[in-house]
């Protein structure tokens, strides 16, 4: 370790929060990753190694302090532990010939390749769940143990899906590079909607304390992509839509958890440094004039969270968003967001002509039938509204979204 | 990388009589041409049609021979080409420019 010791800034030492050495291994861990992947081909003995590297981190950093470059600190002692590790197992010769003979100045500057490693963690020829617990496990560096604490699913599960990922890696040879320009858009998409599928599997579950919260981790990401590739809208887009919901998180549930609808928050627990940063990414993106779905939605949550109240929402703005949306996603989901600003400019008798249009596309989503409660509470028929509502409540698995449900009802 | 591309149609329409099929042959001559050219087919053929198939299987011990493909289906697979290119993505990229795409399975071969 003499050499690494080295590297140590003596100005850095003194007391380790452990919200300073968390934001550290967050940063390198993805770049440690990428560049022992890069070089030795090797999944499994990457990881191995960014664990041993870690590990000794956490021994020395607390006592030391932090090195002035960790990235480098890190690499060494890595690529160390890994020479250690590799002479004591014959087969992996010609690995250990390449931890050898890497320059080590390459080592102290080595490249932010965290981008080709979530292209490889995102490709389209993984399943959607093995992308997502990969670029989790790779790239924002939790362990098997907390992706499976997120997903309510059991460890074994998850790391028989990481086995299975990292096997197809290997053998079909999926590549760890950024795609050509002509691939760049569909894969980049691709990526996108990794993060916002992992978002919203935090978001919509943030009512249990004990699970991870899934929604900052995917914020992280989609920032980390955004600066990695800054000149893309859509990227900047969706961690606008991230970092405006997230502005809201706090009041959107009660101290008991039970889900409180965005018209009846307490607007004053919406955190105000984090809604103006979000308007400032939605503006940022549409001055590159390439709009796409996710600055639109973004665009969409803004109006909502510039509002000073439910009652001051710019409908008519909103309705058009919902409009240009339609037309970009052909998507009936998003026809139903639209109704549902449309009944406040039209009111909702326009509004459930509009939806009861989509009956066939959407009856087994529960928000399609609770949203016809609503309309149909605000037409005063309560009857058919509970109606509405029971058939919701017998469609969604979500224990806030039911208990919301029930108490409309007034079981 | 070593890959192999299987080309997936339905060959019930696949009729060469008709100016449109042989349009589609000439495109995909000139696919193998190209790629042929630039080193990454190694090898390639067309099958004849699924009825003229046979398959041999054997079934708890006991062989048996059947007329047609092995998996009853309007898809079958109607040719292959084998490539060597960098990567997955480059194999994909060549599927993307099949001149008579329907679905393309590509599977590394295994490498002794």
């Amino acid at each position: 370790m003499a050499d690494a010791d080295r590297d140590r800034d003596p100005t850095a030492g003194g007391a380790l929060g452990a919200e300073a050495l968390e934001r550290v291994f967050r940063e390198e861990h993805g770049r440690l990753t990428a560049a022992l992947v890069r070089s030795l081909g090797d999944w499994d003995l990457a990881e191995e190694l960014v664990q041993d590297a870690l590990v000794a981190a956490l021994e020395h950093w607390p006592r030391d302090g932090i090195p002035e470059n960790p990235g480098a600190w890190l690499m060494t002692t890595a690529r160390r532990k890994g020479i250690d590790r590799l002479r004591r197992e014959a087969r992996y010769r010609d690995k250990l010939a390449q931890l050898q003979e890497e320059p080590v100045a390459a080592s102290t500057a080595h490249e932010d390749e965290r981008l080709e490693l979530i292209f490889a963690c995102c490709h389209p020829a993984l399943p959607r769940e093995s992308q997502i617990a990969l670029t989790l496990r790779s790239v924002v560096g939790l362990t098997t143990a907390e992706i499976a604490r997120a997903f309510v699913t059991p460890e074994a599960t998850i790391a028989q899906r990481l086995v299975r990922a990292k096997r197809k890696i290997t053998e079909a040879g999926i590549p760890m590079r950024v795609p050509t320009a002509d691939e760049l858009p569909d894969r980049l998409s691709e990526i996108l909607g990794v993060l916002y599928l992992m978002f919203n599997e935090g978001y919509l579950a943030s009512a249990s304390p004990e699970r991870r919260d899934l929604a900052e981790d995917a914020r992280w990401l989609a920032g980390l992509i955004v600066r990695l590739m800054p000149d893309e809208p859509e990227a900047i887009g969706l961690l606008a839509l991230m970092t405006l919901q997230l502005a809201r998180a706090a009041a959107r549930f009660s101290p008991e958890g039970r889900l409180i609808l965005l018209e009846d928050q307490d607007r004053s627990r919406w955190d105000a440094r984090a809604i103006a940063e979000g308007v400032a990414q939605v503006e940022r993106a549409g001055r590159m004039r390439r709009p796409g779905p996710y600055q639109v939605q973004a665009a969409i949550a803004a109006c909502h969270a510039e509002a000073a109240s439910w009652a001051d929402t710019d409908w008519t703005q909103i309705v058009m968003l919902y409009e240009g949306l339609t037309r970009m996603t052909g998507s009936s989901v998003v026809r139903l967001n639209h109704a549902i600003a449309l009944a406040h400019v039209a009111g909702a008798a326009r509004a459930l002509a509009e939806i009861d249009e989509m009956k066939d596309e959407l009856d087994r989503y529960h928000l399609y039938h609770a949203t016809r409660a609503a309309f149909l509470r605000d037409l005063d028929r309560p009857d058919d509204a509970r109606e509405a509502d029971r058939r919701a409540l017998a469609l969604t698995d979500n224990p806030a979204e039911q208990a919301l449900l029930l108490e409309r009802i007034g079981a | 990388m070593k890959y192999m591309l299987m080309f997936i149609s339905d060959d019930s329409s696949w009729d060469p009589s008709k100016p449109e099929v042989q349009a589609a042959y000439k495109r995909i001559g000139e696919w193998f041409e190209e790629h042929t050219k630039s080193g990454k087919i190694t090898g390639g053929e067309e099958l004849k049609a699924t009825n003229t198939a046979t398959t041999v299987r054997q079934r708890n011990g006991k062989i048996t021979v059947t007329d047609g493909p092995f998996a009853e289906s309007k898809e079958a697979i109607g040719g292959y080409a084998l490539v060597d290119v960098k990567d997955l993505d480059e194999a994909v990229a060549m599927a993307k420019t099949w001149p008579t795409l329907t679905a393309i399975e590509i599977r590394p071969l295994v490498e002794h």
